[in-house]
């Protein structure tokens, strides 16, 4: 990193760290009630998830609508394994969903390594040697899991209890970030060689799976404490505001790193002109999955936080409707702004469930949902590119121009992106 | 740009706490209803919200609790936990409110009982049956959580004898809503209690809320051909199956719980059912005449004929007068004791004579009900 | 197959690659244990499996009208248009509220009484029908003049957060007590429902009485909604192949810069296009709650959705795979209610979407994407 980039970069952080700082003292000090403190918090979560779309989507090209799936995943996920520390005190959540991740990830790097050699493979006989991978690894996962888990609890209670609780949250996030991650590497394999909107439709298809399973969790996935379509309870509610703001603070940087590098070069170019990025050596599938899993991970993240803030999990909040939010939050944020993204996520928290409860009178509480599709309207009416357009803060900005020019114009020839205007 | 954005922000949240923060001498005490006004049920929400608005008109007639005007803040929950958790925590943080009725659904109704409990406010769910409500999941009490309502469990053991007893059903098919927990809780009761009871559960298929062809259900349910078809779901989807049911030739009778007591069930369809309920509108208790009647007078149909109160509406004006009725008892507007009041509180009301067990749940008996002839008939009453 | 990647002959091994048949056999495994496993139960019951099919071709049927709509919207726009199945919920309060607060049904008996009760019922549903199909005609042109028009040349994202911004808007103005109301709503027929059965010949079922063990049922409701779809998709298939309307469209759809060189008025084409495919949500939204008795402010998610998905297995943008994929749909959905997990039947729908789609990337009947330059 040069010098020049130093400066935006010490100014950013710095001044994120004083918004930090800034809003939880107001919180500490009672300024600012748990109602808008939740509604804050939610308004990370939804940015943490739609930054995660925005790379998808945004930067990529790839029409997702399988992002709340994964945040479905990482909720669950990380839910269970605090719930088994605080409520059974015992680490098996933890120690299985690590064995798993560990071993899944490892039998990926292994097979990967193993048909890098072949040439010509199809996606889907891949996907079947990946998925027997998978089967293996995970039975040996839960195998070996079994002899440690009482090393491992015996560990953590060695620890003060609190510090064991947040070592555990912030461990059950990552790992939740990472089975999210892992999840989307296998699904995507196969369903990243369809056409933009047919993949948009498998990824909804993605999202509804996984909402019928957890509707199911305790009957057909054998998980009793999940409770199936009754709602999970008893979950710690550990999601702070400085826990959910820092990882919105980190998953901010990793994307802008991520858009510097060269990696991330190869990514626009792939929404940009699919046939160009191939001629220029860009392996697709490679950029495809690596995007799709990393903004998998970030919804697997953010599904984990909050998980955290209600205490309660409940399959219906997995709904595929609300998988348009995030969708929705990138539009307006703009497509392809971090900046935009981040802030769109905060307003819409705080205007549909904050603002709009407390401006509407008594007597018209049916009301907020007709006024919100028409803001929505409204909004794409007059800003069809976006609330902050192309601004980005200096820190954000990309190297290169944004490329994207023919977004407006009917006249142009059509290209296999989604964004084509035709 | 972000910082002015976020120093806007910042100022809204303050002037938004100081608006409300101003505090004057009491001369009114806030009760919120927070009901699923928007979301899939605005009925339900709608229902609940006027039975509860009509028992607050009516103490409000009498001068009041304590001598305060008791003051509603209805709020929208849509039977969703962020919704349900928003709006707990906006009454709470911007209207000052130290006592909720509400939710409707379990599902809303838990997240808003673990801040009602951090936040010391009284709440009382009228409809909400899953355990959890009032249990914490290490299976102790949420001191400030009660409900109005029966737990999933009585009202399938009570569907479940009567069917064998009354009915003298050998052979059930038990339909449910796998993403319902109201249904599938009385559906797992019923099971229960009908095999340990020596019945025979021929058949069990599930559905989902959205489904409206239960043709292919039916058909195993024709095939399966049982005594008795137990359906405890809404009046919504009763008049669905039955419908489909009596066009299939199926004669067996349905039989389900309190969510069919509502005016707008297809009675020429569901005839022959039976219900568990909580009262009869047949029954003479001067009580129950005058909610059915004033209920009549306060709201009317878009055709001007008076409103029948449904389940919903009836369970939410006893929780909002079981409410009240601890705030008088306690004698001063303090949720604390509010709480105490109401766990040691005698209550005669509409759904019959309440008082709560030491899980906060009421102790009230169970009455059945027949779809008959285009009436709803009383059958026989079950206590617990 | 773990040893296959490993053994040495290179040409086999080589073969297996470009063969593709890994995949293939992994596709070719689920699919033959599903089918045995269907087979497998319906030969215990054959009454219940022909029963479970008829079933199905009601629910197929329906799911085509709606289906279609969003075939052509897409065809032409290139826009998901989620608002299209509250589109089909107006459609069928439209007609509730004529038949119920008007008696649309039966105008002409009541226009002249000695007329046959038979075919006042005929003409006064059919006028039901072709009211709904006028008002979502009416209010598709409305939704894309006010709402899509002005975002043509926006990027198509903005074109769809609009349409759900719609759908939503539809709902939940549906549901405010003025307009139609939250509640949910018994639908009154507009003719009563007849049953038969199948068992040595087709009976008449009385009503009250259990049919006999071992035979099919169908209604006249499957009758109608058969013969008044296809009646409404022949119509379709002559507009779109047969009329300079239906020319235009297919050349709108292929290339509009062109065609509005070539004199043909887009716009009012693609307008033209919306009222169609709602007109045909609209008669699927009567079929449908005749069907299913019960309107609600939000009935027309579900099927909207399972419309959608059926449009897309058969192929968006081909009206012959709209209702082949419909079909398809109705069967997997009762057959796998019926036969495999009723929790898990819209995973199983969706699985069934995913599977096709890695087979047929663009669907059944899709044409492959048609450039890539």
């Amino acid at each position: 990193m040069n010098l020049k980039a130093n400066r935006s970069t010490i100014g950013f952080i710095g001044v994120s760290l004083l918004i930090i700082v800034f809003v939880q003292v107001l919180i500490s000090v009672g300024v600012l009630s748990a109602f808008w403190a939740t509604l804050i918090s939610i308004g990370a979560v939804m940015g943490i998830v739609s930054l995660g779309l925005n790379l998808i989507y945004g930067f990529n090209g790839q029409f997702s609508l399988g992002q709340w799936g994964f945040y479905a995943i990482g909720a669950y996920t990380a839910a269970d394994v605090t719930y088994r520390w605080s409520q059974e005190h015992s680490a098996s959540g933890l120690v299985i969903v690590s064995l798993v991740v560990l071993l899944v990830g490892g039998s990926f790097l292994l097979i990967r390594y193993m048909l890098s050699r072949i040439r010509g493979l199809d996606p889907l006989s891949a996907f079947s040697l990946y998925l027997i991978g998978v089967v293996i690894a995970g039975f040996l996962a839960v195998k070996i899991g079994q002899f440690i888990i009482n090393p491992v609890t015996a560990m953590f209670n060695i620890l003060p209890a609190s510090l064991a609780m947040q070592i555990i949250f912030f461990l059950a996030v990552l790992l939740a970030g990472a089975l999210a991650a892992e999840v989307s590497f296998i699904f995507g394999m196969p369903v990243l060689t369809l056409g933009s909107d047919y993949f948009g439709i498998a990824t909804l298809g993605f999202t509804i799976i996984v909402k019928v399973l957890l509707d199911n969790s305790d009957v057909l996935l054998g998980f009793e404490e999940m409770k199936g379509a009754r709602g999970m309870v008893g979950i710690p509610k550990l999601t702070s505001w400085l826990w959910v703001s820092l990882f919105l603070l980190a998953v901010v940087i990793v994307t802008r790193n991520l858009l510097h590098s060269s990696n991330g070069r190869a990514m626009i170019s792939v929404r940009e002109d699919e046939i160009a990025a191939k001629a220029m050596g860009i392996d697709l599938a490679q950029q495809k999955t690596l995007t799709f899993v990393l903004g998998s991970f970030f919804a697997g993240l953010a599904g984990a936080l909050y998980a955290h803030i209600n205490g309660f999990l409940h399959p219906n909040t997995f709904n595929f409707i609300k998988s348009f939010d995030p969708m929705i939050i990138i539009v307006f944020g703009g497509l392809g702004s971090v900046t935009g993204t981040v802030m769109a996520a905060f307003a819409w928290a705080l205007v549909l469930e904050g603002v709009l409860r407390l401006v509407l009178p008594t007597g018209f509480e049916t009301w907020r949902f007709v006024v919100y599709p028409v803001l929505l309207l409204i909004m794409m009416l007059l800003r069809p590119k976006g609330l902050f357009g192309a601004f980005e803060f200096p820190f954000l900005r990309q190297v290169l121009p944004p490329l994207r020019k023919s977004q407006g114009s009917a006249a142009t020839t059509p290209k296999p992106t989604i964004a084509e205007g035709d | 740009m972000s910082k002015r954005i976020f120093t806007l922000i910042a100022l809204l949240a303050i002037a938004a706490s100081m608006m409300t923060g101003c505090q004057q001498k009491q001369t009114e005490i806030k009760i919120a209803i927070l009901a699923p006004l928007s979301g899939a049920v605005p009925t339900f929400g709608e229902s609940t919200r006027d039975g509860a608005l009509l028992a607050i008109d009516e103490w409000n007639a009498k001068g009041g609790v304590l001598g305060l005007k008791i003051v509603p803040v209805v709020e929208d929950s849509q039977c969703s936990a962020d919704p349900a958790v928003n709006a707990a925590n906006k009454v709470i943080d911007v209207d000052k409110v130290h006592y909720i009725i509400g939710e409707v659904c379990s599902s809303a109704s838990i997240p808003m009982s673990l801040i009602a409990n951090e936040k010391h406010v009284v709440q009382i769910s009228p409809t909400s049956t899953n355990a959890q409500v009032t249990l914490n999941a290490d299976g102790s009490v949420k001191p400030y959580t009660f409900r109005a309502c029966f737990i999933d469990p009585f009202q399938g053991t009570v569907g479940a004898k009567f069917a064998l007893g009354n009915l003298g059903a050998k052979k059930a098919f038990i339909l449910f809503d796998q993403g319902n927990d109201y249904v599938r809780g009385l559906a797992e009761a019923f099971e229960a209690a009908f095999t340990a009871g020596g019945g025979e559960i021929v058949g069990k298929e599930t559905y989902v809320k959205e489904d409206t062809d239960f043709s292919a259900i039916l058909a195993k349910v024709s095939e399966a051909n049982p005594d008795m078809v137990y359906l405890p779901d809404y009046y919504n989807i009763i008049n669905l199956v039955t419908a489909q049911a009596k066009e299939k030739g199926i004669t067996a009778p349905f039989m389900g719980g309190d969510g069919w007591d509502s005016t707008d069930l297809d009675r020429a369809a569901a005839d022959g059912g039976y219900f568990t309920n909580h009262y009869s509108e047949q029954d003479t208790r001067p009580i129950v005449q005058d909610w059915l009647q004033n209920y009549g007078e306060k709201y009317k149909k878009a055709d001007g004929t008076a409103k029948v109160p449904d389940a919903l509406a009836t369970l939410a004006y006893d929780a909002t007068n079981l409410m009240l009725a601890a705030i008088e008892k306690a004698g001063v507007d303090d949720p604390e004791k509010v709480k105490d009041a109401l766990a040691g509180l005698t209550w005669e009301g509409v759904s019959g004579r309440i008082t709560f067990d030491q899980n906060h749940n009421p102790i009230k008996a169970a009455v059945i009900l027949q779809v008959k002839d285009g009436e709803i008939k009383y059958v026989a009453t079950v206590a617990p | 197959m773990e040893k296959s990647t490993t053994a040495p002959p290179v040409s086999f091994f080589q073969r297996i690659i470009r063969g593709r048949w890994i995949g293939k056999f992994m596709l070719a495994a689920i699919s033959i244990l599903v089918t045995v496993g269907i087979a497998f139960k319906a030969s215990q019951s054959p009454a219940l499996f022909f029963q479970q099919l008829i079933n199905g071709l009601q629910l197929g049927f329906v799911y085509a009208l709606i289906a279609l709509g969003y075939t052509m919207v897409y065809g032409i726009v290139r826009l998901i248009n989620f608002a299209h199945g509250d589109v089909f919920m107006v459609g069928a309060f439209v007609s509730y509220f004529a038949i119920a607060n008007f008696q649309l049904h039966a105008w002409p008996s009541a226009v002249i009484p000695e007329i046959n009760p038979v075919i006042s019922l005929v003409i006064g549903t059919i006028s039901v029908i072709f009211l709904a199909m006028a008002t979502c005609g009416f209010l598709a042109v409305t939704i894309e003049r006010v709402a899509y028009k002005p975002l043509r040349d926006a990027p198509r994202i903005s074109a769809l957060i609009t349409a759900i911004g719609v759908s939503f808007f539809l709902e939940y103005f549906g549901a405010l007590p003025f307009v139609f109301t939250s509640n949910f709503i018994t639908y009154k027929r507009p003719f009563e429902v007849t049953t038969w059965y199948i068992q040595n010949g087709i009976h008449h079922l009385e009503a009250g009485v259990e049919a006999p063990t071992g035979s099919v049922l169908f209604s006249n409701i499957l009758i109608i909604i058969i013969i008044i779809s296809l009646l409404l998709l022949a119509s379709l298939q002559f507009i779109v192949r047969r009329t300079k309307v239906g020319k235009a469209m297919r050349a709108v759809s292929y290339d509009k810069p062109t065609a509005r060189l070539m004199g043909i008025n887009v716009d009012g084409i693609i307008s033209v296009t919306f009222a169609i495919g709602a007109a045909l949500a609209g008669a699927a939204g009567v079929l449908y709650a005749t069907a299913y008795p019960q309107v609600v402010f939000w009935m027309g998610i579900t099927p909207g959705l399972k419309a959608f998905v059926a449009a897309v297995l058969g192929g968006i943008g081909s009206i012959p795979g709209a209702l082949v994929g419909s079909l398809i749909m109705g069967q997997a959905e009762v057959l796998s209610a019926g036969y495999i997990s009723t929790p898990m039947r819209d995973a199983i729908a969706f699985t069934i979407l995913i599977l096709v789609l890695l087979v047929r990337p663009t669907g059944i009947f899709g044409e492959p994407e048609r450039e890539k330059a």
